[in-house]
């Protein structure tokens, strides 16, 4: 059985995060959508499976924060499957999940990676964020936010030009597409077309002059294989060591095969690797994006080939 | 819970498709890193047991349990960037 593709859309308060939704949920190809939303009655859309949730986080012994549980979204997940099954809401899909604007995206997505019933019917597709043009990132739920997106929207461009909010969106996080949009208006396939998950673009050494308490992002490219086993440790070490301060790891690793093994990790929720048929280009080398603080490339990069070398 | 714990998952990210020998191969890599931070590690029954200098042991299931483990053991976490670590690999 095909797991449904679930779509994250996250973003600050106010930055168009409904729109966003209102007008993906107005195109043909959105139809059969379930979507689960922290307000109803905004989206006004009647085609699509609305259902509201209120944020209740599950912190289970021993946890850290970002990686609790929502137990409110695990709940409308595996009813929504019951309900389908039973014949009681129209057959869907794919689940489009609004956050809240204050939400971190990470116990969302390793809600969705780490719950028994919800990861064998859901799988997790995009992570998209919003980001105003007028304001840009604000505060630390903002920089969460975009640093764990896969797909970065900057918006109400009609209002105010989007160039910096763009510039300082592609430095924070090298790993996401970035879009310009206006009035919401965003084409499905850019959501569900699964064409983003080998998406590592650079080797940029970004924000050199960052101070080491700043949010940056940080480029290391490897030549020749990688020992996985070794880089298991050093990667493991390092979230435990410092998960709070790292956003999002994400690369692409040459590990002797055909194709490269993806890597993906939401602050400390890693998805599982997934081994690529084949690489996206023509450079073959292992690259990795950091988006933390608390680093400096020089050490994280010296630190990794220690280990891996 | 910490998804880098694995509990919830049936398996830890960094132990998919790994067996007995990738888990020796790798207790001896662990063994060389907590050893510079005064610990022992031994992989046994496919588990890995970390000890302190004073007797006291404990049993992890993966990885990320041998660093937790590592952290009780010697009161803070230890980080794979501390320069004199990454001197001694």
């Amino acid at each position: 059985m095909s797991r449904t593709p679930v779509a994250l859309v996250t973003g600050y308060l106010g930055s168009g995060k409904t729109t966003l939704i209102r007008h993906l949920l107005e195109h043909p190809a959105m139809g059969e959508t379930a979507v689960i939303v922290n307000e109803l009655g905004e989206i006004g859309i009647d085609h699509a499976i609305l259902r509201r949730v209120d944020e209740r986080t599950v912190l289970l012994a021993s946890g850290c924060l970002c990686c609790t549980l929502r137990g409110d979204l695990v709940d409308e997940l595996r009813d929504l499957v019951d309900r389908r099954d039973a014949g009681e809401v129209p057959p869907f899909r794919r689940v489009v999940v609004e956050t809240t604007g204050l939400a971190d995206p990470a116990p969302i997505v390793n809600t969705l990676l780490a719950e028994p019933l919800v990861r064998h019917q859901y799988a997790l597709e995009t992570i998209v964020a919003t980001l105003d043009a007028q304001h840009g990132l604000r505060g630390p739920e903002s920089l969460r936010q975009a640093a764990a997106a896969d797909l970065l929207l900057v918006t109400k461009v009609d209002l105010a030009d989007g160039s910096s909010v763009e510039a300082d969106a592609r430095a924070l996080n090298p790993v996401a597409e970035v879009v310009q949009i206006v009035g919401g208006e965003l084409h499905p396939d850019r959501l569900f077309s699964g064409a983003r998950a080998a998406c590592v673009h650079s080797t940029r050494a970004l924000s050199a002059h960052a101070h080491d308490d700043e949010v940056r992002s940080v480029s290391v490219a490897l030549e020749g294989p990688v020992d996985w086993l070794a880089f298991g440790v050093w990667l493991t070490m390092l979230l435990h060591a410092r998960g709070p301060e790292i956003l999002r790891v994400k690369g692409l690793l040459d590990v002797g095969g055909e194709g490269p093994l993806l890597l993906n990790a939401v602050q400390h929720v890693v998805h599982p690797p997934e081994h690529l048929a084949a690489w996206p280009d023509g450079d073959r080398r292992s690259r990795l994006v950091f988006i933390g603080s608390g680093f400096t490339p020089e050490a994280l990069e010296r630190s990794l080939r220690a280990f891996v070398a | 819970m910490c998804a880098l714990c694995g509990v919830l998952r049936n398996e830890h990210w960094a132990d998919e498709g790994a067996g007995r020998r990738a888990r020796v191969i790798r207790a001896a890599l662990l063994e060389r890193v907590v050893a510079h931070f005064g610990l022992g590690l031994r992989e046994w029954a496919g588990q890995y047991v970390v000890s302190d200098g004073k007797g006291r042991t404990e049993v992890a299931g993966d990885l990320a349990s041998v660093w937790m483990s590592a952290e009780r053991l010697l009161g803070r976490p230890l980080d794979p960037l501390d320069p004199r670590l990454v001197d001694a690999l």
